[in-house]
């Protein structure tokens, strides 16, 4: 028998080891998320998954699963703050969906058509974030990085190259690529790695193809991203589990 | 620039010899190899990542999280202004300009003869004897016009450091109030003696008895916390003294490594023997680089009385030793799962809790984590035995704690006062009159306006990790709240949004608010950030990083007011103040050059 715990009064089984949101996830049930994939380990950085545990918030992506406890998610408050922090970044970085090749398979975005995000709710910083289009064959728009560490962690622990890093502190975090020019043509990053299909937003973009599926028939214009749980539901890892680059914590 | 790679290795090959090619000594690597080039440039990164066997852009990652550690040249002479509010109610940014004046510097950029950059930090713990600097990483006390100009011409004949006058670079103790533990004259050892007799069992249970609970302002229970390192499992137990005392308005570790070494030693041995750990370490902040040698220097002369070393004061098997780390600039080091990160060379990013230090701690071994004075009231209290001890403070709050007091008094220093002394009291002693608030526990912890000075210090009312700043009524605390928000937006890890983003758009808010554009609609945003942080952010940095802003609202709602335009809504920015650069490029100011004459 399993254990099973209450996530807005459903029923979710778990397994040892499993996080609030694994389980959820691979029970269909949707807890948004942003910083999360399948295959990966969880941090816990982008606080979109932000629940609430006996009157107390926790990032369900990384708090464990446990026997009995009773999860509050789809709340008004929860979603209050959720839009807010999709707000956040999308105010932290140059976010202009019209033009960018991700429209419509990008979760920043379809987070924000779910949670109903109509209006910027704060200033935009407008950061000067150079793009770096060095590499023949794929480009870096870090104006729309998010800092999620996907790509760090996928070129670590699945392409062992750590083509990717976090710099700076604060407001003034961004991600660096392996060279000593700063360029990413002068890293071993090559198409087929991990690192080039992790990237939640449009930052690491094949250079060459453009718009190939229209605008219209991509992921999220089909179904929203609530409706897609299951495709998020935790996987069997490629990855090693050591990340050399990473910023956070075992 | 260009460096000379030669310059770079001969540098680099020692220092990693002194390290043991060991890559979770980088920032002590990065430390040595920037004070022998004065920044940390690009080859030589490409060099150490190669001899460390690392990515070079996790060497990048690490160099660039902490402040003092410099990935573009500085200047020869690099001047940091403690930027604390107390420094600033001493004159400090007149100071910083003079100075810039003097050597034709811009803020934050090196100057063009490359000899010298000037910027801001956070607090430096000098706020008793400020304003305060730090020049090369060593700190210079009690500044004034005249001091200042005497440093201009110091750095401008290129003069160096050793050769400047020792009195710049004095630090005072200034002790006013002394009880058990600055008053002890105990032999360094003498309690360890009585405590290796005891075993490591009856330790535990002692310091359990005695109520002992942590100083850095959490206030643990120390004695739950050793007892549960010890019985986690692990190949290796660690013990770690938190002497990264960063909390603006605190600078008591400071005068207990100054006075009270050997005693701070004494409870990170004593500690060892309950948890069983064979290695410690003192994880020193960057300010207080000047502690370092004397430190070592009295860890030495332990070693030489078999205080330290193997077989401990003649016990098989009794095997410890402290090395002291030393910290590059980051207050979210004060964080104890961060700064066991920055032990292990990384960068100082809180982790995720569950699991805790105590079972996995430092490279995933059971560690105690413990502020320095802790260490020295649990060797005062087990000396004292549980009974006496419990008599000295409150019921929740057994034994004694060290305030710093700063700002508008004319006693500054620190107090030693048994838990439940009134804020009223200890304003009486350090002489303060006409005080309009106090910051009990530095920007994270509470504003106590005057209705409540008769509040207590103790974890039944006002827990406070030791800072207690003054203000009278001259002072404005919008602008200290500025102040402290502008501190935390600069200290933010930027690990989670909330925190990353959140402090920094409280910082534009209040500087808009502050530069005469405010309306509700802003103090309803700051109320709005207010929350995100508190319900969102990862660790304590952003729950506590509205403090400011919500104790002087609920306080003193009126400073802000005051500056508010009475509109819905106004834009950020001046439109007029947007034709400034215009205005300098064409040298003209007359009011054609503006959108519209003053007050109109």
């Amino acid at each position: 028998m399993t254990d099973t715990f209450q996530l807005d009064g459903a029923t979710v089984p778990f397994e040892e080891g499993q996080t609030v949101l694994q389980a959820a996830l691979a029970a269909g049930q949707y807890i948004p998320h942003l910083c999360y994939h399948p295959e990966f380990k969880p941090h816990g950085s982008c606080k979109l998954c932000t629940i609430k545990v006996n009157g107390r918030t926790a990032a369900s992506c990384t708090m464990p699963a446990g026997a009995g406890l009773n999860v509050e998610s789809d709340t008004e408050e929860l979603n209050v703050l959720r839009s807010t922090l999709v707000q956040m970044l999308f105010a932290e970085g140059n976010h202009f969906c019209p033009s960018c090749e991700k429209s419509g398979n990008c979760m920043l975005q379809a987070l924000g058509y779910d949670l109903e995000v109509h209006t910027a709710g704060f200033r935009h910083m407008y950061p000067d974030r150079p793009v770096d289009a060095s590499h023949p064959d794929i480009l870096l728009d870090f104006n729309r990085c998010i800092l999620c560490e996907l790509c760090v962690r996928a070129s670590s622990e699945v392409d062992g190259k750590n083509v990717f890093a976090l710099s700076g502190r604060g407001i003034t975090k961004h991600l660096i690529v392996n060279a000593e020019s700063g360029l990413l043509k002068d890293t071993d990053i090559a198409l087929t790695d991990k690192a080039m299909q992790v990237c939640p937003v449009g930052v690491i973009l094949k250079k060459g193809v453009g718009f190939s599926v229209p605008i219209g028939e991509r992921r999220y214009d089909k179904s929203p991203i609530s409706a897609q749980a299951l495709q998020d539901a935790p996987r069997g890892p490629e990855a090693s589990g050591n990340c050399d680059a990473c910023e956070d914590a075992p | 620039m260009p460096t000379e790679v030669g310059l770079s290795t001969a540098c680099l090959d020692p220092i990693l010899g002194r390290h043991g090619h060991d890559a979770s000594n980088l920032l002590q690597i990065l430390r040595e190899l920037q004070d022998c080039i004065g920044y940390l440039p690009a080859d030589a990164i490409t060099y150490l990542a190669d001899k460390l066997a690392i990515p070079r852009v996790r060497i990048e990652s690490v160099a660039s999280f902490y402040s003092f550690l410099n990935l573009q040249p500085r200047g020869e002479y690099r001047v940091l202004f403690s930027d604390n509010i107390t420094d600033r109610m001493l004159g400090s940014a007149e100071l910083m300009q003079q100075m810039c004046q003097q050597l034709w510097a811009e803020p934050g950029k090196v100057s063009e003869d490359g000899l010298v950059s000037i910027n801001t930090t956070s607090c430096t713990g000098m706020c008793d004897q400020g304003p305060a600097l730090l020049v090369n990483g060593r700190a210079i006390t009690r500044l004034t016009h005249q001091r200042v100009q005497e440093i201009g011409q110091l750095i401008r004949n290129h003069t160096q450091l050793d050769e400047w006058p020792a009195d710049f670079f004095r630090v005072e103790d200034n002790i006013r109030r002394s009880d058990l533990m600055l008053d002890n004259r105990l032999a360094p050892g003498e309690v360890l003696r009585a405590a290796l007799a005891l075993g490591a069992d009856k330790i535990v249970e002692a310091i359990k008895q005695s109520a002992l609970r942590g100083r850095g302002g959490a206030g643990f229970p120390t004695g739950l916390k050793w007892e549960s390192c010890r019985n986690a499992k692990g190949s290796e137990h660690y013990v770690v003294c938190n002497a990264d005392e960063g909390e603006p308005g605190t600078f008591k570790d400071r005068v207990l490594l100054t006075r009270q070494a050997d005693l701070v030693f004494d409870g990170m041995t004593l500690c060892a023997l309950a948890v069983g750990a064979k290695q410690g370490f003192l994880y020193l902040r960057g300010e207080y680089q000047y502690l370092l040698e004397p430190l070592e220097t009295v860890l030495q002369r332990r070693r030489d009385a078999n205080l330290l070393g193997t077989n401990i004061l003649g016990q098989p098997s009794f095997d410890f030793d402290i090395k002291i780390h030393l910290g590059a600039g980051a207050y979210i080091c004060g964080e104890e799962s961060a700064l066991i990160e920055s032990l292990e060379g990384k960068r100082g990013v809180p982790r995720n809790r569950p699991p805790f230090p105590v079972t996995h701690g430092y490279m995933q071994q059971p560690t105690a984590v413990d502020n320095v004075e802790t260490f020295c009231q649990s060797v005062l209290a087990l000396h004292m035995g549980a009974e006496k001890y419990r008599a000295i403070g409150t019921e929740k709050s057994a034994g004694s704690k060290l305030i710093s007091v700063s700002g508008d008094c004319p006693l500054p220093g620190i107090y030693e006062y048994p838990f439940g002394v009134s804020v009223r009291e200890m304003l009486q002693n350090c002489g303060a009159v006409n005080t309009r608030a106090v910051q009990v526990s530095g920007p994270s912890g509470v504003c106590v306006a005057e209705s409540e000075f008769d509040r207590k210090l103790g974890f039944e009312d006002l827990p406070t990790a030791g800072a207690f700043m003054v203000f009278d009524d001259s002072r404005d605390m919008f602008e200290v709240a500025r102040n402290f928000v502008h501190f935390f937006a600069h200290e933010s890890c930027g690990f989670c949004t909330p925190c990353r983003v959140g402090t920094s758009m409280l910082k534009q808010t209040m500087d808009k608010v502050a530069a005469g554009h405010g309306t509700q609609y802003d103090l309803r945003e700051i109320e709005n950030l207010d929350r995100v942080l508190q319900t969102g952010s990862h660790c304590g940095l952003g729950h506590t990083a509205c403090n400011p802003v919500l104790h002087t609202l609920k306080h003193f709602r009126p400073a802000y007011e005051s500056r508010l335009k009475s509109l819905d809504f106004e834009p950020a920015f001046d439109l007029d103040g947007a034709l400034a650069r215009a205005r300098q490029m064409t040298g003209r100011d007359d009011a054609g050059a503006h959108l519209k004459p003053e007050g109109a």
